[in-house]
């Protein structure tokens, strides 16, 4: 009787749980390969092909951007962790505890705006009318404004601004676990703050490092705002190619092949990044 | 302080004048964003031009405040609308998950636990297309068969929550999920042992402990759903949110400091948000 009961609660949990899985992940998914693979032979005719997936690989401008965006997005996603590791070192080891709190909270805030309005402060402050041209202006160490915008150099900046949030959480909760004692005997056992570092912080911060870089090279290779707006038309981003196959020229079908690609693609840097650092997807992003 | 920082004195304060610069870079755009919606000019730049709060309460061209802007308002319910609905829905299928994952014994769990994990590391661009895709297939095939057309499988409200919903679910999970990790079972047992029923043990003692962890979620759901364009932009039909709203006047009209005083707005918005879950958290810890 209480077994009874106890499978038919399981199977009524389990009811929300497969519906969203199945109809929202699965199933769209595995949809958008198949309309990957209808390649077009007639106006309204379709048959099962690859010839989307030749499309992409015989137009250097469709692999380049790929590579491209991969590429950035591993630079940002290096930035990101370069930056935000002292950062939240700082906010679990060093920071007493009232501080801690408040600044944990300082690095949530780009989270209450969405990506828009960053994007848009960002746009005010680089412009060439925007708040630093004027400001080197105004002081005198420049004579004519200056376009900040529109370089991927600022296209990186504004990326890792972005994701920087997804880093310092993961990072900090890591560190925030470890015993101050470990640290405290490598410096006694007679090793340099580099050494401490590299053999004993490092080693132990790994999860919360992998878990960040992989959400946050994930977002950068999805993002599709902050390229488009810091980056102007020569941002070439791939999730822009993807745009302008599905609106504006309305094809679904190599839309859907440049979709897989670039889930495909990120899966695969992410699989040898997870291989590279010996961790697992379950003890880093699936930690349970 | 127990551990050595930088070592010398010199590389302590070098670290934290990083600290700080790092904390000056978060800060800058959003600041920039939001001055200019109170500075008395046609265009949000420099120069200063003193302060207004037309941009907010104006009611005539060219000066048009947020507050009397048709469009911006019809995007903010709109946006308000799918917020809701993606909060409620994500927090009762992310209650459902965790008592799934924290109480539930199955086969294949490790591998069930990392597909509800998997959403939230999917690009928001192809959550959005493979959704359109798929609804819109269904669509056609629903209408070539039996010559009915499906309103809601078209771009619009529906595909829009249900877009956002397919990885906010996520979150909410894992935030309701650590939750529920920290409950004392016994207090269960106890209650059963008193005579409860398995319905009342839920209502009184379960949910209550949950209760906090679920605001939370719920709140964070709100506000990456408000927040939210990639996904969005795929999906969205003849209601455009609040975010695709104020992307086609920046992309066609260029910006005014309308939209400036539209962030400020979302800034305090999400603030008090982001309080009211903070102290919700905390009431809760103490008892």
């Amino acid at each position: 009787m209480g077994s009874d009961i106890r499978k038919l609660s399981l199977l009524l949990l389990f009811l929300p749980f497969s519906l969203w899985i199945l109809l929202l992940i699965i199933l769209p998914h595995a949809g958008m390969v198949v309309l990957s693979l209808q390649e077009k032979v007639a106006p309204r005719v379709y048959e099962f092909g690859f010839g989307n997936y030749v499309d992409f690989f015989m137009e250097p401008i469709y692999w380049n951007t790929l590579i491209r965006t991969g590429l950035m997005s591993l630079l940002v996603t290096f930035l990101a962790l370069l930056i935000g590791f002292p950062v939240a070192y700082y906010i679990a080891k060093l920071a007493g505890n009232r501080t801690k709190g408040m600044l944990f909270m300082l690095c949530l805030i780009p989270l209450w705006v969405s990506d828009l309005i960053r994007a848009f402060g960002w746009i005010l402050l680089l412009r060439e009318s925007g708040i630093i041209s004027s400001a080197l202006m105004a002081s005198g160490l420049i004579d004519t404004p200056i376009e900040f915008l529109y370089t991927d150099a600022t296209v990186i900046m504004g990326l890792v601004y972005t994701v920087m949030l997804f880093m310092i959480v993961p990072l900090v909760s890591t560190l925030d676990g470890m015993d101050n004692a470990m640290i405290e005997a490598g410096y006694n056992l007679g090793g340099n703050g580099f050494t401490v570092l590299r053999r004993i912080i490092i080693p132990y911060a790994m999860p919360g490092i992998v878990s960040g870089c992989i959400v946050v090279f994930m977002m950068t290779a999805g993002s599709y705002l902050t390229p488009i707006l810091m980056g102007g038309k020569n941002s070439s981003w791939f999730t822009e190619q993807i745009y302008d196959q599905f609106i504006s020229r309305y094809n679904w079908e190599s839309g859907a092949a440049f979709g897989f690609l670039l889930l495909a693609f990120t899966s695969i840097v992410v699989w040898i990044g997870l291989k590279l650092s010996g961790q697992t997807l379950s003890s880093t992003v699936a930690k349970s | 302080m127990l551990i050595r920082g930088t070592g010398s004195g010199a590389g302590s304060v070098l670290f934290k004048l990083y600290v700080l610069a790092f904390f000056i870079f978060l800060a800058a755009p959003l600041l920039a964003a939001g001055m200019f919606a109170f500075n008395d000019s046609q265009f949000p730049s420099l120069p200063w031009q003193g302060f207004t709060l037309d941009w907010f309460f104006n009611d005539t061209e060219p000066k048009l405040g947020m507050f009397h802007d048709r469009r911006l308002l019809r995007g903010l319910n709109v946006s308000f609308t799918i917020a809701l609905a993606v909060a409620l829905l994500s927090v009762f299928v992310g209650t459902c998950n965790a008592f799934l994952f924290v109480r539930g014994r199955f086969p294949g769990k490790n591998f069930f636990y990392i597909l509800m994990v998997l959403p939230l590391v999917i690009p928001g661009v192809i959550l959005g297309i493979s959704i359109l895709a798929l609804a819109s297939n269904v669509a056609n095939g629903v209408e070539e068969a039996y010559n009915l057309e499906l309103e809601f499988l078209r771009p619009g409200l529906l595909l829009v929550i249900l877009g956002q919903f397919s990885f906010i679910t996520t979150i909410t999970s894992l935030v309701i999920t650590a939750r529920l990790k920290k409950f004392d079972i016994s207090l269960e047992e106890a209650a059963f042992n008193l005579g409860a029923s398995r319905a009342g043990v839920l209502r009184t003692i379960t949910l209550p402990f949950l209760r906090p962890a679920m605001i939370a979620a719920g709140i964070v759901a709100f506000l990456v759903s408000f927040e939210n364009f990639n996904t969005t932009l795929f999906l969205v039909g003849s209601d455009a949110p609040l975010t695709i709203t104020m992307y086609d006047r920046m992309v066609k009209v260029g910006s005014t400091p309308v939209l400036n005083a539209v962030s400020v707005f979302l800034m305090l918005g999400s603030g008090v948000l982001a309080l009211i879950s903070l102290l919700v958290q905390r009431d809760k810890s103490k008892s």
